[in-house]
């Protein structure tokens, strides 16, 4: 298997999911290019796996259109959509062994069993499980049902494969591997798929376009660059990432840029059109610099916890504008709690954004 | 369009009505069918037989046509199909009421259309096949406009369901209400209504004051309390005993405790007199050994109550295990480190941890009370009860069936009030606090006063049990129990004989008849109730749907009418077409179908939730349709739910009495009501030698079948711990 011949777009157009008087998704418009991997990105309840099932056609819609491809698929049902899906819990069939689940698929949409079987391992090899045909999922490690999974959703060569929290029941290290695999595999097949997650970092990590949800809403879509850039709003920059969330007051705009005071300091920054007045800055806490020497051009704080993590040290910082969450990775020596520091920000991780 | 060639084919070629030779005779293959009078199919009975109202059936059933070509998601293909199908649903049903075998049905027509002479049998393969077709165009339209996701499968189903129940079980309960306003002639009387429901002889409380007798509602109403307290305390009893002692003997315990729901119910009133009776055995050594002379106190409110007791125990122990089994060992041990004693612990923490599960087996002791037949029979005297009160109605010197509808309706108000409490009250409260997550700690042991009560009372009981069914086994040897107990094989050789004819062996004992009759019935309806109880159940776990609650609680609602409201109900409503079974064996098939169902439609649940969702998502999303989906992933993992439906109705269509009495023909006699006319001509030799023998083979039945439903599932699972199918899965290995 190369290039995905089957592999096709997926458009949204004011889609509205409501189960009785709850509304689960919210008149969501979004399109996942053909090849791409897109990231429902949010908290639990947000919708984002709602919106996954409708594109399976889990669930029906209440109202706008789903179209794969050129296909408005808005009223067919999961059988007829040519979509698969690997689930949280694998769904693995416990009662047929791993070709037979791998291969379930092939066979029910007609195909003859020798040729589902060889295409089977061909779908088995590329998940590195070459020769595990004839056991019973149970026999298999928590890694290795995941992977029989993804190659029984493989091998149908679906137009669009849907990720449920795939990684949700694997240890951490294990987690890390198992999502580039499938970004490998995803990008080698140039398939497209939309991936579930709550794990901002996994987010991050494979998708082409990210989509972070919030109350049934689309918050904001982008790259994850941008995303983490460039957070719109204070839940996007609190959710993507961490961030402290100062108040802050834009004194002065000039084209693009904004003056901006905070505590006794001023800087210039996108000013992302927001107007003159009281606004909210983000900051990341990898952005911000303690020093142990005062300075006047900083902000005076005391550090008030000091964590040693390994890689890096964090520190709880009390400032004139509010307690600060700094995240420090250079080398050095940690600062003691209780002592006095001058705070510096840096150039970039500083950020306006909408309440 | 399949549903369009199967109806037609059934209106142009099947016969439209019910042949005499009954529903299964084929004789019609030969007798001329589609053209003579007898066999003709619906078009034909239209065009050559002088009833044009057949015709417009076969308009409607062509109708679809015109929109065959239109594609699915087309809004007019979804409403012609519902439109044209719910029509032809309407008109064949309508002319099946509205004409029926001696002209006009209702009486209010004959002024309006003229006296008739028009006349038509009971409905037929062409008619069912034309019905069927209608049905399912309705929900292909259904599906069609998107229901359960356009599921035609699933919507097929639900239709069908419901079909069967507005049909089979909700059609003769309202004959019963229809027929109890009608006086004998057939002529509507409310008041005569209201005196019969009033009368003395139901509702009369003259045993208070003076020594008469009281109505037949309060016979039965003081019998069913007392009922459902004495089977629940000793269900709990043994509960407690299996889970909470280390008592030695828990396997046997168990054994002993399922026995009875392998006894026909009245098998254990017939044991109750050959012990206690006037010439019982136990009477008998009374009066030789102490000179306590012999009464009949068996026969009547204390005999039906030791019988019932003794019956139904074990139905309140299978719901109580489950509930002692279900209080969470961590709850006790933490009352426990919280410096309770463990009289305590038991008093205030498990005891009213299991209070719904002890309400819920009361009413179901209560229901299964008010329900039994048998016992009643047998044991009576002059305690009358309504089941048995419906039963002397109809087939006694009275026949009066307006009598045995009211009679019913009371107790079917009854039955329906104990059920609606149970699933109201105890439906939302639950204490049980199993989590899904394997539960750490062991059970505490009950305390020491506890286990003397529990074990004072359920040994004595058990050992009493075991007494019974040595009586059920050797009773059949000898003469006369208790009389004359020389050995004899007389009675199996009356029953069973098997001697040799001119052509070979002749089956020549009495019994043989109806042996096999009730072996084929039972096994006919065994497959069919465990199927329609499942799909019942993987609609209900799996769907939702607008009206699923009216549709779960319709499904399980013949769980609460009793047997012989059931018998009488059929009888009443499938005497006369348009469907006219009665005397068939079909009859008796469908009434261990509806009778039977909500017990598949249990188990079926009880299994299914315990399936993750995902299996069956992830084979939709693989390009399975919902029947692939239920074939190959469903099916194969519940079947331990299929063995358990699959053995419980047979089982009980094996021992049921309480529908069958009314049902039974001279063609098809089932083994209990042979056993029960043995009884009543104090054949008690007979009656108990084959009860023995059925009792046998359903206990080579159910063996039988946990080999065949087991097999696969063994050589599958060889050497593996069976996964757990839910979405821990992932975390197990």
């Amino acid at each position: 298997m190369t290039m995905n011949a089957n592999s096709a777009a997926v458009r949204f157009e004011g889609v509205t999911k409501a189960f009785g008087a709850v509304v689960a998704v919210d008149e969501v418009s979004f399109t996942v290019e053909a090849g791409s991997l897109v990231t429902l990105l949010g908290p639990s309840g947000c919708g984002k796996t709602t919106t996954l099932r409708m594109i399976a056609g889990l669930e029906m819609v209440t109202a706008g259109r789903i179209l794969i491809g050129d296909q408005d698929v808005t009223s067919l049902p999961a059988t007829d959509r040519d979509v698969s899906m690997v689930f949280q819990s694998y769904a693995l069939f416990p009662h047929m062994n791993v070709i037979e689940n791998v291969s379930y698929g092939l066979v029910v949409s007609g195909m003859a069993k020798p040729v589902a079987r060889e295409r089977a391992e061909e779908g088995l090899t590329q998940v590195g499980l070459a020769g595990y045909g004839n056991r019973l999922p149970s026999e298999l490690s928590g890694g290795q049902q995941q992977r029989v999974a993804v190659a029984r959703a493989l091998v149908l060569e679906p137009q669009v494969l849907l990720f449920d929290e795939p990684l949700s029941n694997l240890d951490a290290k294990l987690r890390r591997r198992v999502r580039e695999d499938i970004r490998e595999l995803q990008q080698n097949l140039h398939m497209t798929s939309v991936y579930v997650t709550h794990d901002q970092e996994e987010a991050l990590a494979v998708s082409d376009r990210v989509i972070v949800m919030r109350n049934a809403e689309i918050a904001q879509e982008g790259t994850p660059h941008d995303l983490y850039e460039w957070p719109l709003d204070v839940f996007v920059a609190d959710f993507v990432g961490d961030a402290n969330v100062i108040r802050c007051e834009i004194t002065r705009i000039d084209g693009l840029e904004a003056t901006v005071r905070l505590g006794g300091t001023e800087r210039r920054l996108p000013h992302r059109d927001l107007p003159v007045g009281e606004a909210n800055l983000a900051i990341r806490p990898e952005a911000i610099r303690l020093n142990t020497e005062p300075s006047a051009t900083a902000i005076a704080g005391s550090v008030r916890k000091a964590v040693y993590l390994g890689s890096h040290i964090e520190y709880a910082v009390d400032t004139d504008i509010g307690e600060l969450f700094v995240s420090d990775s250079r080398d050095g020596q940690a600062i003691t709690a209780g002592s006095s520091v001058s705070v510096t920000l840096a150039e970039r991780g500083v950020v306006l954004v909408r309440p | 369009m399949l549903w369009i060639a199967v109806g037609f084919g059934g209106y142009l070629l099947l016969p439209w009505y019910v042949a005499d030779g009954g529903f299964w005779s084929l004789e019609w293959l030969f007798g001329g069918a589609p053209l003579t009078a007898d066999y003709a199919s619906g078009l034909f009975q239209g065009l050559l037989h002088d009833r044009p109202w057949l015709l417009p059936v076969g308009v409607l059933l062509v109708a679809p046509i015109a929109v065959v070509g239109r594609p699915k998601a087309d809004p007019v293909f979804g409403a012609a199909l519902i439109t044209i199908g719910a029509a032809g649903l309407a008109y064949v049903v309508g002319q099946g009421f509205t004409i029926g075998i001696s002209g006009w049905e209702f009486p209010l027509l004959e002024p309006l259309l003229g006296p008739t002479d028009l006349r038509q049998d009971g409905m037929g393969y062409g008619a069912l096949l034309a019905a069927a077709a209608f049905l399912f165009m309705v929900t292909l339209g259904f599906a069609a406009r998107g229901a359960i996701k356009g599921d035609v499968f699933v919507v097929g189903s639900i239709g069908l369901i419901m079909a069967l129940v507005a049909v089979f079980v909700f059609f003769p309960v309202f004959r019963i209400l229809i027929s109890a306003v009608q006086d004998n002639d057939g002529s509507y009387s409310f008041n005569l209504f209201l005196s019969k429901l009033f009368d003395d002889k139901i509702w009369g409380v003259a045993c208070l004051t003076a020594n008469l007798r009281c109505g037949v509602a309060w016979n039965s109403l003081l019998l069913a309390i007392l009922t459902g307290i004495s089977s629940t305390l000793l269900g709990l009893a043994f509960a407690l005993i299996a889970t909470r002692t280390n008592f030695r003997a828990k396997r046997l315990l168990r054994v002993l405790t399922m026995l009875p729901i392998i006894t026909p119910p009245f098998v254990i009133g017939l044991a109750v007199i050959l012990l206690f009776g006037r010439a019982g055995l136990v009477s008998q050594s009374l009066w030789d050994l102490f000179g306590i002379a012999p009464t009949r106190w068996v026969f009547g409110l204390p005999g039906i109550w030791f019988a019932q007791t003794l019956a139904f125990t074990p139905i309140a122990f299978l719901v109580l295990i489950g509930i002692v089994e279900g209080v969470s060992p961590a709850m006790e041990e933490a009352s426990q480190t919280l410096r309770a004693t463990s009289w305590q612990t038991f008093s205030t923490v498990s005891l009213p941890l299991m209070r719904p599960g002890l309400a819920n087996a009361f009413l179901l002791g209560f229901i299964e009370s008010l329900a039994d037949f048998g016992n009643p029979l047998v044991l009576g005297g002059n305690f009358d009860v309504l089941s048995t009160e419906i039963f002397f109605a109809i087939v006694g010197a009275q026949n009066d069936q307006g009598r045995a509808a009211v009679l019913a309706i009371v107790l079917l108000a009854f039955t329906l009030s104990a059920f609606i409490a149970q699933r109201l009250w105890l439906g939302r409260k639950s204490y049980v606090t199993v989590t899904g997550k394997a539960d750490s700690g062991m059970p505490v042991m009950i305390p020491a006063r506890v286990k003397a009560i529990v074990f004072g009372t359920a040994l004595p009981w058990a050992a009493l049990t075991v007494v019974v069914y040595i009586i059920i086994l050797f009773g059949g040897f000898v003469e006369l129990l208790g009389r004359n107990n020389t050995f004899t094989l007389r009675h199996y050789i009356d029953t069973f004989g098997i001697t040799r004819g001119d052509f070979g062996l002749v089956f020549s004992g009495l019994a043989w008849n109806s042996f096999f009759t009730t072996i084929s019935i039972a096994a006919i309806a065994a497959p069919l109730t465990a199927s329609i109880g499942l799909l019942t159940a993987y609609i209900l776990v799996r769907q939702r749907f607008v009206g699923r609650n009216a549709f779960e609680f319709g499904t399980m609602l013949s769980f609460a009418i009793p047997g012989t409201v059931i018998g009488v109900s059929y009888i009443l409503a499938f005497n006369v077409p348009p469907i006219e079974i009665t005397g068939t064996g079909v009859i008796l098939v469908l009434s261990f179908m509806f009778r039977n169902m909500p017990v598949g439609v249990r188990a079926g649940i009880a299994s299914m939730s315990q399936l993750d969702a995902s299996l069956d998502e992830a084979s939709l999303t693989l390009g399975a349709n919902s029947f692939t989906t239920v074939r190959k992933v469903i099916l194969p993992l519940l079947r331990p739910a299929i063995l358990a439906a699959l053995v419980f109705s047979f089982v009980r269509a094996m021992t049921a009495i309480s529908a069958v009495i009314f049902l039974v023909s001279a063609n098809y006699d089932m083994a209990t009501s042979f056993i029960i006319g043995r009884v009543e001509n104090g054949d008690f030799g007979q009656a108990i030698a084959y009860s023995s023998v059925l009792i046998l083979v359903m206990m080579v039945a159910i063996l039988l079948l946990q080999l065949l439903v087991g097999e696969r599932r063994l050589r599958r699972r060889a050497g593996t711990a069976a996964p757990v199918p839910t979405a821990s899965t992932g975390l197990a290995a």
